[in-house]
């Protein structure tokens, strides 16, 4: 009988084992991007950009090129990249406090200029590096460090919609929001992540995956209940779906 | 190449096109905008990009990115904008990124005014943002030099892997003079092995742009690194190859006052001198144009021949301190400036060094 590998790392992900905690989601997507860049073999010229937060690391995990940004700063310096090498595949991958709070108006402004680059953003409306600090995406009545009588929007505001936001921009030409709390959102979300590495392959833009993830360590929850968690509460608020898709390529696959 | 006249901050925009710049990410600011205008219309003649940034700290980052990926990369603005700036440098320093950041100060603090300035000496010599870092400061005194300046600046910046901060003035930046220009250069943006995206057979493993070190030994180990970059700049500029390049003396030899001053300042005291000499007053002028790293050594040596100091500034005085470190206590260093975006005439300047050597 012979048998055959039908699981193994994928080239793209680094063997330095992630530094993140038990049952976080980083891993899961950091291997959805590997598989991206994989399967469209760019690994040779991909260049990522890691952001402040939990991934700050993320450099540390793939098999490419990668710059550090300030805090915020992935898309600008993302835009420096990929204008000064067009050849390259230039991704960011950021979080709820780097990219919807101090980095705002920068991933706003890369959208709207309509850089050739994909954004990859883990929403899970929490700081997790600083120990568990409201994000601008924590839901009403969530308790977190700076929160500790829950979110009140009459003083803090309402979640914010990054996806929804930037769907209203004229550029992007792939906004959508996914999750990988089951196995069957998980297939989705790594199709929505190759969609947006495809379209940038191919020259046609701004592409911006949000992907709601848990933070099982400042949600205070085991894994399992913090998906649970995301399902009853974060789904509702960030309903899952394609905002904007220009060039059909969701269609096509 | 014929003489042309131009104004400085179109100077420094040519002139960086002429050095192989082709990336430059900046956000309007008065008294500098003639340059990203300058720029935004010829950049893309010679295949350039020219970005307008949605912020000046967006600005830092782009060129941080640029160049990070290998790019001969500028961004420019004035005060206000450099403050904004800080953080970018302080992460382009750490992360050991060449670029040049160019500097047309402005009247502060604050939003201040529009007027030409000297206020920001000590943000660009001390560092300006946080952590353990330097940055080289140039400081032109004419349209020429403003162009000389900003091509030296991105040799330095690729020799040292080190932001390069040209800084320059309103008035630099608005008038206008005749300008020798030189024969442009290539520059290849594959030409740094350690570039993200670098091609070459010599790629052996993927390259990293970062200024973070967890662990204190290394970051410890990091910032020593750095510092003993800085040594060897000092080095250079203070005895070494750009010995002559980093001062400019005029008749200190005999001179028993020696006035000080930078940029724009430089000028001015020129013709104070001629004046002062005209008048019996001997009277030389010491003009640092690098910044940091300081020529101590001119004023270690005159300290020894002259009897006192009268350093200059459009501001309440910060250079000041740098004459006063360097002169060590062995002759009296005075001060007279004037702030808020008014430049001092020769008139008063004159008035000043009569007090010091006419004390009755």
């Amino acid at each position: 009988m012979t048998m055959k590998k039908v699981f193994s790392r994928p080239a793209s992900l680094s063997k330095t084992p992630f530094h993140y905690c038990p049952g976080c989601d980083h891993g899961v997507i950091h291997r959805l991007v590997a598989e991206a860049i994989d399967e469209l073999e760019v690994a040779d010229r991909t260049i990522g950009v890691a952001p402040v937060g939990c991934s700050v690391f993320a450099y540390d995990y793939f098999n490419f090129d990668f710059n550090q940004a300030p805090h915020g700063r992935a898309p600008a310096v993302a835009t420096g990249i990929k204008r000064t090498r067009p050849e390259s595949i230039v991704f960011t991958y950021q979080g709820d406090g780097d990219l919807a709070a101090i980095g705002t108006a920068e991933i706003i402004h890369a959208a709207n200029r309509g850089e050739n680059m994909t954004v990859v953003f883990v929403n899970n409306a929490i700081y997790g590096m600083t120990g568990g600090q409201m994000a601008p995406t924590s839901l009403i009545g969530m308790k977190t460090q700076t929160s500790p009588y829950g979110r009140d929007a009459a003083t803090a505001g309402h979640p914010i919609h990054m996806s929804e936001m930037i769907a209203t921009l004229e550029s992007p030409v792939y906004v959508t929001r996914v999750t990988i709390n089951n196995v069957a959102n998980l297939m989705k979300a790594k199709k929505a992540i190759l969609n947006a590495f495809k379209l940038q392959k191919e020259g046609k833009g701004f592409a911006f995956v949000e992907v709601v993830a848990i933070c099982p360590t400042n949600w205070g929850k085991k894994p399992a209940d913090a998906h649970k968690w995301l399902t009853e509460n974060m789904l509702p608020v960030f309903p899952l779906g394609t905002f904007k898709d220009t060039h059909g390529v969701e269609k096509a696959a | 190449m014929a003489k042309v006249l131009m104004k400085g901050n179109e100077a420094i925009g040519e002139a960086a096109v002429l050095a192989g710049c082709r990336y430059y990410f900046g956000y309007p600011i008065t008294p500098q905008s003639e340059l990203p205008a300058y720029l935004a219309r010829r950049l893309p003649e010679v295949d350039g990009v020219f970005v307008q940034a949605e912020s000046e700290v967006a600005a830092i980052n782009m060129v941080y990115g640029a160049g990070s990926a290998g790019a001969r990369v500028m961004t420019s603005s004035s005060s206000p904008g450099i403050s904004l700036k800080q953080e970018g440098i302080s992460y382009i320093a750490g992360a050991e990124v060449p670029c040049l950041i160019v500097n047309v100060m402005r009247g502060g603090p604050g939003l201040g005014n529009i007027a030409p300035a000297q206020s920001d000496y000590w943000q660009a010599t001390r560092g300006g943002g946080h952590g353990d870092y330097r940055t080289i400061v140039l400081a032109p005194n004419s349209v020429q030099e403003m162009a000389d300046m900003t091509i030296a600046g991105f040799e330095f910046a690729d020799r040292f892997r080190n932001p390069v901060l040209l800084l320059s003035d309103g008035v630099l930046g608005q008038m206008m003079e005749p300008v020798n220009l030189p024969e442009p250069r290539d520059y290849d943006v594959n030409s740094k092995k350690w570039a993200l995206g670098y091609k070459g057979s010599d790629k052996t493993e993927r390259n990293l742009c970062s200024s973070i070190f967890l662990d204190q030994d290394e970051l410890e180990e990091h910032n020593w690194h750095l510092y003993q970059k800085y040594q060897v700049v000092t080095d250079l500029f203070s005895k070494g190859e750009f010995k002559d390049f980093a001062v400019e003396e005029h008749l200190c030899d005999d001179a028993e006052i020696i006035l000080v001053g930078y940029g724009i300042i430089s000028r001015i005291l020129k013709t104070v001198v001629e004046k002062c000499r005209k008048r019996g007053i001997k009277a030389g002028m010491v003009r640092p144009k690098v910044l940091w790293p300081f020529p101590t050594g001119v004023f270690e040596r005159l300290a020894k021949t002259a009897s006192q100091f009268l350093v200059v500034e459009m501001s309440c005085g910060q250079m000041v301190e740098d004459v006063k470190l360097s002169v060590d206590g062995k002759k009296p260093v005075f001060f007279f400036g004037r702030t808020g975006g008014t430049v001092p005439s020769d008139f008063e300047i004159l008035n000043e060094v009569d007090k010091l050597v006419r004390p009755d």
